[in-house]
């Protein structure tokens, strides 16, 4: 199997109250994430990227078409917490998925979900709380730490289930800039270093530079995707759907619209220095 | 003022008292408990007092925390006491306006209150020196034989460690909500007490709403992580009984014995 | 309106092992009608420095006067001070509580006393400022609205009190980029258009750079640089060593600069760069 998620012709609608009309919040999506890859889901709020996010986790079901994880349909109620632990998932708001009162106690959550020996279970929040470096706060009480540390806490309760991939759904929306950082690079860490399939959902575009790919969400759609290269300097595009691009990407494109000859695809500081240097 | 409020009073140590198994301490802390309505003399209650005084000394916990754990209960004391020594009927020995002491009342004054404080400084040295996570362990494993004949261990567990968990973030939340509704006006602390009462509803609908989008999403996410009940769970922290925890037992049951000796 | 704070220093939890100084010894004045961005990253003391100004918290040392009205005397009556300084707080939305969206921005002026007529009109222009329909939204559930309209609606409370200072904590914090220039757009017109002091808290440095006539940086309970932005921005090594970013304008600036380019110093926004280098460049080619 090449792919870890194959979301396919996906369909989804919910009504929020009652008597409302159907709201279509997925429609026809198909998105094809290789092993080890790195996504960005991009897109503004209510365009559906959450949503999709949540069907991976089969937290939701589609209500047409198919998504398969590591080859398992999301429709197999038999293959329920397989799915969930191969694909795990970490949310917007660090407080509210953090169980325990004691920071390896929830890391261990997971695990002893999945009825997993204890001294397994040891070793296994070790190895978490190292890789997302939080084992000085071991034996901290969750409430005390920063944003960024929680939510560091809480890809380790992620990552002691052993997934190969993991979901991240605007986990850097409610964090400052040194928070967002530490989330950021511990999450690349993980691609790199563990192999592990990433999705990051977010707003952020800064977060998507170093994506392998970048997927934007309109209105329950996918607009367009690519390497955040080729996303990235479609700048019209990206402007059109509220969505922000780097600040030296939008330079480069003013520049180019004012008649200056430079590559269209400038996503670092570095390469919009080396093209002005040549055009002098 | 509101984030004064300290929940479960855990005073962190290293003696032997803070290393016992969290099952033995609240088994040994009902034993103590059962004794203390046994004791029907003085003299059962001074073994009582000198055994209590030891065991704090043991477990190295300022005596100043303990009379700080009686001072909420002061006037249940007070009151307790008051009660018991004017409407015991017996003997009058002094008389306060319409109403009598009697011999008797003012014997089983002392008695209970005596009987609660004790109580009282009992299960105050169970919460310093358990944690509340080793209490709410210590509670489910001993609950777990139960769960054949119905007892919710698992659950009645799983809840009390998520309310220890969000009870700081709902107090942090309470203040700011507090702040933010002064910030447009709001006073909380003048009017009449039917005014103060309404006067708490811009802060308990905000905080009833957070608090269910708090669960909502607590849910998914404990969902997310594979958790169905308590069926098929493991632990990762695993209690060990050993030599002290079958000593403090057997210390225990010494002093239960001695304490009854002295019944009358 | 006037502010003046002198020595200002604030003790958490004084007199325990706790104890911790959230501010230390802050001086600082804000002009009539200035639009300050109060930025620091969390922690830094900029959330209890706003407390204090509308008499929140109540300072260990130091005075604070408003309109030269010391309000951290005793017996200032809070409540008009609460009513003059208008204090948004992080989330506005969590703390929304009526049926009506009428209702819950109504309630400010409620507590002001004021009669129903005065009222609806507050509410009304209150709900305009923030680019709410009075009339399509007046009678909604606050609570189903969007994030961003959510966030309006909550912001519009403390509008309604006409305050004459605003001060605004994170109000871009988990909008989209969308929801983000609403609001800041929404706070601009407010400033330019009812002339009232802004002071906006952010980490966000793009944004305040763009809107905000003068910075105050905090660090550790201190206000250790202030001024425009572009001469705040000029303090790069420092600004990183305390976890705040730079516009990534600023440093492509710099390393042009350093390639030989000859660019002024004080560029902070996308379109001064452009200017500057087409300058530079079509210069050259002449």
């Amino acid at each position: 199997m090449e792919y870890m998620v194959e979301v396919n012709n996906v369909y989804y609608s919910y009504r929020k109250h009652e008597q409302d009309k159907e709201h279509l919040a997925l429609c026809g999506v198909n998105l094809k994430v290789k092993k080890g890859e790195f996504v960005v889901v991009i897109g503004h709020n209510g365009s559906g990227k959450s949503t999709l996010s949540k069907h991976i986790n089969a937290i939701y079901l589609p209500k047409e078409g198919d998504i398969f994880v590591n080859g398992m349909n999301t429709r197999d109620i038999s293959k329920l917490w397989e799915i969930r632990q191969t694909a795990g998932m970490v949310f917007q708001n660090p407080d509210n998925q953090i169980v325990a009162t004691i920071v390896e106690e929830d890391v261990a959550f997971g695990p002893e979900n999945m009825g997993i020996d204890p001294e397994e279970i040891k070793r296994r929040v070790d190895f978490a709380l190292r890789s997302v470096k939080m084992e000085e706060y071991a034996k901290h009480a969750p409430h005390l730490l920063s944003g960024g540390q929680k939510q560091r806490v809480a890809i380790a309760g992620i990552l002691a289930m052993k997934p190969k991939c993991i979901i991240l759904d605007e986990p850097t929306a409610m964090l400052d800039p040194s928070g967002r950082k530490e989330v950021i690079d511990t999450i690349k860490k993980l691609n790199k270093e563990e192999g592990i399939t990433i999705i990051l959902i977010t707003h952020f575009m800064e977060e998507a530079v170093d994506a392998d790919r970048v997927v934007v969400m309109d209105d329950g759609k996918i607009v367009t995707e690519g390497t955040p290269r080729e996303v990235f300097s479609k700048v019209e595009l990206l402007k059109d759907l509220g969505l922000d691009v780097p600040q030296v990407t939008e330079l480069a494109y003013e520049l180019r619209k004012s008649g200056l000859n430079i590559r269209q695809d400038i996503i670092t500081i570095d390469e919009l220095v080396e093209e002005l240097c040549r055009l002098r | 003022m509101i984030k004064d409020i300290t929940i479960g009073q855990y005073l962190p140590g290293d003696s032997v008292v803070h290393r016992l198994d969290p099952r033995i301490k609240i088994i040994l802390s009902t034993i103590y408990v059962i004794d203390l309505f046994l004791i029907n003399s003085f003299l059962g209650y001074l073994y009582v007092a000198i055994f209590t005084a030891l065991v704090i000394l043991i477990s190295k916990i300022p005596f100043k925390y303990i009379f700080k754990s009686l001072k909420p209960i002061l006037w249940i004391l007070i009151f307790t006491g008051v009660l018991n020594a004017f409407l015991t009927p017996g003997n009058v020995v002094a008389k306060v306006g319409p109403f009598s002491v009697t011999d008797k009342g003012l014997y089983l004054a002392a008695f209970m209150v005596i009987r609660i404080i004790f109580l009282i400084v009992g299960t105050s040295v169970l919460t310093l020196t358990t944690s509340p996570i080793a209490l709410t362990d210590g509670i489910e494993l001993l609950l777990n034989p139960f769960k054949k004949i119905g007892v919710p261990a698992h659950e009645l567990a799983m809840m009390m460690t998520i309310a220890l968990r969000f009870i700081p973030t709902l107090i942090d939340e309470t203040d700011k909500i507090i702040k933010a509704q002064k910030a447009r006006g709001a006073d909380f602390e003048s009017g009449n007490i039917i005014n103060r009462a309404k006067n708490l509803i811009p802060i308990l609908v905000p905080l009833f709403i957070n608090s269910f989008r708090r669960a909502d999403e607590l849910a998914l996410a404990m969902e997310a992580r594979c958790y169905r009940g308590g069926e098929g769970r493991t632990r990762m922290k695993q209690f060990n009984i050993n030599k002290n925890d079958y000593l403090a037992l057997t210390v225990m049951l010494l002093f239960v014995v001695i304490s009854i000796l002295s019944r009358r | 309106m006037p502010i003046k704070i002198k020595n200002l220093t604030f003790k958490y939890m004084t007199g325990t092992p706790f104890e911790k100084t959230a501010l230390d010894n802050v001086s600082l004045e804000i002009n009539d009608g200035e639009f300050i961005g109060l930025i620091g990253h969390t922690g830094s003391g900029k959330s209890t420095l706003i407390q204090h100004l509308n008499g929140l918290l109540k300072p260990t040392s130091g005075e604070i006067y408003i309109d030269d009205v010391c309000i951290t005397a005793k017996g200032v009556d809070l409540k008009k001070i609460r009513q003059l300084v208008g204090l948004v707080f992080q989330y506005p939305e969590h703390q929304l509580f009526e049926e009506t969206v009428y209702k819950d921005v109504a309630y400010g002026p409620r507590n002001l006393g004021l009669d129903e007529k005065e009222i609806e009109e507050r509410v009304k222009k209150a709900l305009e400022v923030v680019g709410i329909n009075y009339e399509k939204y007046k009678d909604k559930s606050p609570f189903d609205l969007s994030g961003g309209q959510k966030r309006r609606v909550a912001i519009a409370g403390v509008l309604a009190m006409q305050p004459k200072v605003l001060i605004l904590d994170e109000p871009t914090a988990g909008l989209d980029p969308k929801g983000r220039d609403e609001i800041l757009y929404n706070i601009k017109r407010l400033h330019e258009e009812y002339k009232i002091t802004v002071i906006l808290v952010s980490h966000s440095m793009d944004d305040v750079a763009e809107l905000a006539d003068r910075l105050i940086v905090m660090y550790k309970g201190k206000n250790i640089l202030q001024g425009t932005p572009k001469e705040v921005f000029k303090n790069v090594e420092t600004l990183e060593k305390i976890g705040l970013a730079v516009p990534q304008v600023k440093y492509l600036v710099n390393s042009l600069n350093r390639k030989g380019f000859n660019i002024n110093e004080d560029i902070i926004t996308v379109s001064e760069a452009r200017d500057a280098i087409l300058k530079i460049l079509r210069g050259e080619e002449k």
